[in-house]
């Protein structure tokens, strides 16, 4: 897919103006976080079990390569092949050899936002064979020639109305009387042409939350079972994990589990939690006759010993662009990439590169609701915040950003002089802007006055505030 | 260097550590023996009887049906009681279960019943559950001649029978069940957690059941 990160602002701007997909976002501020808040709330060993999630994930990284062996050893002993891809490249080329070995036509697949990183679709298509999203919100999508816009709903930018144009569009074996008004009819329609592709695929392709380094078990969750039809039919199940993908146990897996549907969508588990090793073994009247794993790398050994280790502990439940601001009012596309809202925002960078991406970190207020919900307690902000650091030491941020930044941190670095600036400034703008009470327009911050006002200080600054503060506070106490 | 050899060692690199190692090792070994349970939420930490009923409270929360019977004699009628309540034929597709096949089912002469796997054409199947997890009323089965996978999926209705006594207070004493050793491998093909029917709210958000997978879900609960 294009990289369209570099131009966040123009992609915000029209995400702003966009009517359908402001309808849509609604969606997401009304539904996701009530349903964490209430599933949360229900389980009082909820925060307990977030740093019990967190500890296994930064034990898992400190041994990673550890226990990627161990896994490895394990899928081979159940009859399992893995492939090790160090590129989206090699892994597409990984891919692509298996599925012509059996000379694959149709490959199903179930939901993985890995499939989206390495652009498997595209490439699939490219050499012929026909890849069918299977999970309801990627086909609609897919349909549409679309990406993700959300990493579990990744048709949350639509409404039905859209949905049912495509699919009078591309089903047109269809009686055209046929209603399609309501999302129940959608999905009917949408069961009934799918389950044909289960059969038909020769290959079926799908993510996994979990990779079990003590069973050699790859694991997935999801809710609508496409994704275990999409591994149960076809001859072959290829699974395409990152590295980070490894926990140590089965026991280790269960307890990240509970946070992690909570954290999505505020269900205790999702309906289907799916853990599948090797091929089917002798005497099984169904599943896969051969099973591949595929482990990516992608730019993700790299993090290990950085600042943005903590990223990999990431578990994809998409919490925090659940509860951004930011995305609320943009969506998903306007990110750029595969990865959007704040998780996107960390990511994108160290795969992609912050010169490409480089708006994404900027694009937070720093509320901190992102990292108030992670459930592997992953600090975000914290992380946005080095980027912006390196962004700046790279000289990547424009010249005028640049020399306001050095302006500012020339007065924040001599308190005294930043007083007197102050103690000058403050009630001057208060004088200027005491009768409207705002300020429409500023010299030099014409770009920030532009979409909002700017409230006119009340005549003294905050230091000086905070001096009588103090003053009242030890009176108080004498 | 083969990409195994490249990602490995970068790993190391970015670590700063080395393959060999011997403290790693060792708490790597420890931990994949040992296997710690962590937190464990004391909702389902009950006794047999309340572990039941909370089994079957969460499994009604989450829209799966419940249907308790004293004895395994008693599931064929209850099979066929509920194929006539949803008005679907008297057919009902099922694996070797060894626990299914000793049930009184010719008992029931209008009924049929299909053996093996399910192709896709039945409209109800039929599973014995290896356990059940009652802090969430999620279904654990596991794969194979006795229960095949495919009859976890595509039948539009899937009725589980599960014994009271497999019923687990926690997922991960559930998961202590299927860790057998089964054809000299330490885990089933397929072990599916199941907890209520299948449901997207993949179209604006609203919560739908019968995506790809059974539209209802109906458990039948022996004893407790």
């Amino acid at each position: 897919m294009q990289v369209t990160s570099p131009a966040f602002k123009q992609n915000a701007r029209g995400a702003l103006a966009d009517v359908q997909l402001q309808k849509a976002l609604g969606n997401v501020r009304a539904g996701f976080i009530d349903k964490r808040r209430k599933a949360m709330d229900a389980l009082p060993e909820f925060d307990r079990l977030r740093d019990e999630a967190k500890a296994i994930k930064d034990h898992a990284l400190a041994s990673l390569d550890l226990y990627l062996e161990a896994y490895e050893t394990k899928v081979k002993a159940s009859g399992g092949h893995v492939h090790w891809a160090a590129t989206a490249e090699d892994a597409r080329g990984i891919i692509l050899d298996i599925c012509r070995a059996v000379g694959a036509r149709t490959v199903t697949k179930g939901k993985s936002m890995i499939t989206e990183e390495i652009e498997l679709n595209d490439f699939l298509e490219g050499n012929g064979i026909r890849p069918v999203e299977t999970d309801l919100g990627e086909y609609i999508i897919q349909l549409r020639g679309e990406h993700p816009s959300h990493i579990i709903a990744p048709a949350v930018h639509l409404n039905k109305e859209q949905v049912e144009e495509d699919f009078r569009r591309v089903h047109d074996h269809l009686p055209v009387a046929r209603d399609l008004s309501e999302p129940e009819s959608l999905l009917a329609e949408a069961r009934r042409v799918l389950r044909a592709q289960y059969f038909e695929a020769d290959v079926g392709i799908t993510g996994a939350n979990f990779l079990v380094a003590e069973t050699g078990t790859s694991m997935i969750v999801t809710n609508e079972g496409n994704g275990d039809l999409t591994q149960v039919l076809p001859r072959v199940h290829v699974v395409v994990a990152s590295i980070e993908k490894i926990v140590p146990t089965l026991n280790d897996a269960a307890q990240i589990l509970r946070v992690l549907a909570r954290s999505a969508t505020g269900q205790d588990m999702s309906v289907y939690t799916t853990l599948s090793t090797g091929p089917r073994q002798e005497g099984d009247p169904d599943g896969p006759e051969e099973y591949h794993v595929v482990l990516l790398d992608n730019g993700r050994s790299s993090m290990l010993g950085t600042e943005f280790q903590d990223m990999l502990r990431c578990i994809r439940c998409g919490a925090c662009m659940n509860h951004c601001p930011v995305y609320h009012t943009v969506g998903g596309h306007a990110y750029g990439w595969v990865y959007p809202g704040p998780m996107g925002a960390v990511l994108t960078p160290s795969l992609i590169g912050v010169d490409k991406s480089g708006h994404l970190p900027n694009a937070s207020t720093f509320c901190g609701r992102c990292e108030a919900v992670c459930p592997m307690r992953i600090p975000l902000p914290r992380m946005m915040r080095h980027w912006r650091e390196r962004e700046f030491e790279r000289g990547l941020n424009p010249a005028t950003q640049r020399w306001g930044l050095g302006f500012w941190a020339f007065f924040a670095r001599r308190p005294s002089l930043y007083r007197l600036g102050a103690s000058i400034g403050i009630p001057l703008l208060s004088l200027f802007g005491r009768r409207k009470g705002s300020f429409g327009t500023l010299p030099l911050a014409g770009g920030w006055t532009k979409h909002r006002d700017l409230p006119s200080p009340q005549g003294r600054t905050f230091l000086q505030q905070w001096r009588d503060r103090d003053t009242l506070r030890q009176e108080a106490r004498t | 260097m083969s990409a195994r050899e490249a990602i490995l060692s970068r790993i190391r690199q970015s670590l700063d550590a080395t393959g060999d190692d011997g403290a790693r090792r060792a708490a790597v070994g420890r931990r994949l023996s040992e296997a710690p349970r962590g937190v464990i939420p004391a909702r389902g930490q009950l006794d047999a009887k309340a572990r039941t009923a909370l089994f079957c409270e969460q499994a009604e929360k989450i829209q799966a049906t419940v249907q308790r019977v004293k004895s395994p004699d008693a599931v064929p009628k209850a099979v066929a009681g509920y194929l006539r309540s949803k008005n679907l034929p008297a057919t009902i597709r099922m694996g070797a279960d060894e626990r299914l096949a000793s049930m009184p089912w010719s008992a029931l002469k209008s009924l049929e019943v299909r053996s093996g796997p399910s192709d896709g054409d039945d409209e109800a199947g039929l599973s014995h559950a290896t356990a059940g997890v009652a802090e969430t009323g999620t279904l654990v089965l596991t794969s194979g001649t006795a229960n095949p996978t495919t009859i976890n999926f595509l039948p539009e209705h899937h009725i589980v029978v599960i014994d009271a006594a497999d019923i687990a207070g926690d997922l991960e004493s559930a998961l202590a069940a299927v860790r057998v050793d089964r054809n000299g491998a330490t885990m089933p093909r397929t072990v599916n957690l199941i907890s209520g029917p299948s449901r997207s709210g993949d179209i604006e958000q609203k919560l739908l059941l019968g995506a790809h997978g059974p539209r209802a879900l109906h458990i039948i609960v022996v004893g407790g």
